[in-house]
């Protein structure tokens, strides 16, 4: 089924795709936000950009965008896949707690603020490109990978990690000048380490038709926090 | 180091009346008794103490009393003891100095300088035992305008509402602030009430998910424990920006109580802190918290309404205008007297405002702006008695929320070590052993019979107001009078002297 955008309001466009068991194709798409909020099955084509939310609590669903995604994407997804033919804006992933979301080129501020993993279900994020301020802050679990495929001076910017607490954040750099918040560890990862990461950089790879070994050569960093208890030490009971 | 900080509670024991039976021992977590072979006969630390009163009140012969320590610092009228105290902790500690519950401090409660009006002669009064008297309210927006269809009939689609039998619901404590006994005896009670309850921030027990009809989810910052079936799980979804005990100050779990079924319910690790910051760092204005409130509308069909939960500050009424513009239904406006589980003490006793000067101006407020219909106003923190749910009701209150009141109903006296995690009366604690002190059947039978009983006071009041509907009492300000307040505290609730007309 298509759906031409600009006919609908968004909530028709959702009740429709709902409708339609979850799998459509919409075409134009110029700034409808909230598309697909929730979705736990079926497979949304977008040509255009999505406005913000976009796959917002999204629950299994997958949803692949020709084109950039705005602010919000995935926002406090729980399972499903979101891949973007382009770029995001702001918060990619807030408070993600399972999926899958690949972007293949550059995401703004605050990727990745705030996800979680709990047993087996893990969170991943991978951004072919480069990534702003605040990716991974408040960070408590989960994996975003920046493969940097373009290999880019400082593919991470500042206050990457703040109040991170868990998770490991992946950086593909020839060196890491960035400043980093004091309680994140940053080290090179030697090469049977990256094993544990291939399979997402594969799909990454297989989703927007790269080979893949290009990608994954240099130097990798890993960033991770110092403890998942980052304020036992600041309090006394009164 | 050497400890510079006295007691501050005694323990006296009657030894007259003490048989050595050892049940405080057993009773206190705290480790203050124990039973001394060689003096043959109990002995206490009183150093220990919270004053709690768990063992005063299991003491089969009544030999136990706590009582303040008489020992006293040179007094003092600036510098008073408290303030030697807590430097001697944080001298020692290098710590921020944590607490719990509201804040205790001596500030004006102006509940308790507001009197309530009667009828009489004219426009008597009603006899709530004869008369049918309604305090069930709807919470939600208002529609403004008639809709009609194409063919001219009256659209009769509702925006979603909750509706409650009285105007009372139980306020937001997480899973983990809070022992899954008392989770359940809060979620029974609002069941058998017809009211609700709400998760806090720290996502839905699976065993909870039965009582979803009177279940309010909340969703904070670190959004812990939400994904799509919680959201639809619950009757009401609210969106917690502020808490009245820690404004500007978010949540955070420390990873001690993150252990089982809370660690499961919240989806992190055992042991790994929980944090949820002030802001939700994807809003920094109305019109973000407008994409969060209708993303949250769209992922459940605009079947549910939204609450947004702020901290009454300074510009509460400004705040509160823009909130009843973003689409949600319900504001929830938490007084600086609201509880907590833990909060830095500077904060609590020193941040925010009294809620019943933030309802007078926000109620005031939403009325010149034409849109108090717009949404439902929800306040607390503190609210203790059913006559401070009739004047906030009358200050302009749809309905309230108890959390402490409903606490203490279940057993806490407000000892206010919280933080601690080691509540003698299985509220406060994920300790199993002190769990399981709190009968969840029992808790949820002492919270109905508490709000049975306010509920007929309620109508009590009104019927001696000579109303018979709560919906006549929603801002009905000229049942009120202020006692002793001065012309600024009065222009603020909008109310007048005692002895005016
Ligand atoms: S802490 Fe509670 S149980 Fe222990 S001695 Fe004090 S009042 Fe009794
Ligand atoms: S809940 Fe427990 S620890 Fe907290 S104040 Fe009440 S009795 Fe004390």
């Amino acid at each position: 089924m298509k759906y031409n955008g600009k006919t609908y309001k968004v909530n028709e466009i959702n009740d429709a795709i709902k409708a339609a068991g979850g799998t459509a194709t919409l075409t134009e798409v110029l700034g409808e936000r909230f598309i697909a909020c929730g979705l736990k099955e079926g497979v949304v084509t977008i040509e255009g950009t999505p406005g913000n939310a976009l796959g917002a609590y999204l629950d299994g669903a997958k949803i692949i965008v020709h084109g950039n995604g705005q602010d919000a994407v995935g926002d406090t997804m729980n399972e499903g896949k979101i891949v973007i033919h382009g770029s995001v804006g702001d918060t990619l992933g807030y408070a993600m707690r399972g999926g899958k979301i690949f972007v293949r080129d550059n995401v703004c501020y605050r990727a990745g603020v705030h996800i979680k993993e709990y047993g087996d279900k893990v969170p991943v994020i991978v951004i072919g490109g480069t990534a702003g301020c605040f990716l991974g802050e408040y960070m408590a679990g989960g994996v975003v990978i920046v493969l940097n495929k373009d290999n880019a001076k400082d593919p991470i910017a500042d206050y990457t990690g703040v109040g991170m607490y868990g998770g490991k954040i992946v950086v593909r750099a020839e060196s890491l000048d960035t400043v980093l918040p004091e309680q994140i560890k940053c080290r090179r990862m030697e090469n049977g380490e990256l094993s544990a990461f291939t399979p997402y950089i594969k799909e990454y790879c297989s989703e927007f038709g790269r080979a893949d070994p290009k990608l994954w050569t240099g130097t990798v960093y890993l960033l991770q926090p110092d403890s998942n208890n980052p304020y036992k030490r600041l309090y006394t009971n009164n | 180091m050497i400890d510079y900080n006295v007691a501050p509670f005694e323990v006296v024991r009657d030894y007259d009346k003490c048989v050595n039976c050892r049940v405080c021992e057993r009773q206190c977590s705290n480790e203050v008794h124990h039973y001394e072979e060689g003096f043959g006969k109990m002995i206490s630390d009183s150093a220990k103490c919270v004053d709690c009163q768990r063992c005063v009140c299991l003491c089969p012969t009544k030999a136990l009393k706590i009582v303040p320590n008489q020992n006293a610092f040179r007094p003092n009228a600036n510098w008073q003891q408290k303030y030697l105290t807590e430097i001697y902790k944080q001298a020692e500690s290098g710590g921020v100095l944590l607490s719990s519950m509201g804040n205790p401090e001596p500030f004006p409660v102006y509940f308790d300088k507001i009197l309530i009006n009667a009828s009489q002669v004219t426009n008597p009064s009603i006899d709530p035992l004869r008369e049918p008297m309604e305090t069930r309210v709807f919470l939600g927006a208002k529609p403004q305008t008639i809709e009609r269809d194409a063919s001219g009939k009256i659209v009769t689609k509702l925006p979603p509402r909750l509706k409650l039998s009285m105007p009372v619901m139980f306020s937001a404590m997480s899973y983990g602030s809070i022992s899954y006994n008392a989770h359940a005896a809060l979620a029974r009670a609002a069941e058998k009430l017809g009211i609700y309850y709400n998760t806090g921030e720290g996502g839905l027990h699976k065993d909870f998910y039965k009582y979803s009809a009177n279940t309010i989810v909340q969703v904070a910052s670190g959004r812990f424990g939400v994904h799509k079936d919680y959201l639809e799980d619950g009757a009401a979804i609210e969106i917690k920006i502020g808490q009245g005990a820690k404004p500007g100050i978010g949540g955070h779990l420390p990873g001690a109580k993150i252990v089982g079924d809370v660690s499961k319910t919240r989806m992190i690790p055992e042991g790994s802190d929980a944090v949820s910051p002030a802001p939700h760092h994807d809003i920094y204005s109305i019109e973000d918290l407008r994409q969060l409130v209708y993303s949250i509308k769209e992922a459940t069909e605009y079947k549910k309404p939204v609450i947004v939960k702020i901290a009454a500050v300074h510009n509460v009424a400004a705040i509160a205008s823009g909130i009843a513009r973003s689409g949600a239904d319900i504001i929830a406006i938490d007084g600086f007297r609201g509880g907590t589980g833990a909060a830095p003490t500077r904060i609590r006793d020193n941040v925010g405002i009294p809620i019943e000067l933030a309802l007078g101006s926000v109620d005031q407020r939403l009325r010149e702006e034409n849109i108090r219909d717009n949404v439902s106003l929800v306040v607390a923190g503190s609210i203790r008695s059913s006559a401070d749910v009739v004047k906030a009701i009358c200050l302009g209150a749809d309905a309230v929320y108890i959390g402490s009141a409903s606490l203490v109903a279940m057993g806490c006296h407000l000892c206010r070590t919280c933080n601690y995690g080691k509540c003698n009366w299985g509220i406060a604690t994920q300790r199993p052993d002190l769990v399981k002190r709190l009968n969840p059947d029992i808790a949820a039978e002492r919270l109905i019979n508490m709000l049975t009983a306010w509920n007929h006071e309620i109508q009590e009041m009104m019927g001696g107001m000579g109303i018979n509907s709560i919906e006549a009492l929603r801002g009905n300000r000229l049942m009120l009078r202020g006692v002793g307040l001065n012309e600024r505290e009065l222009a603020v609730l909008g109310i007048k002297h005692a002895g005016e007309v």
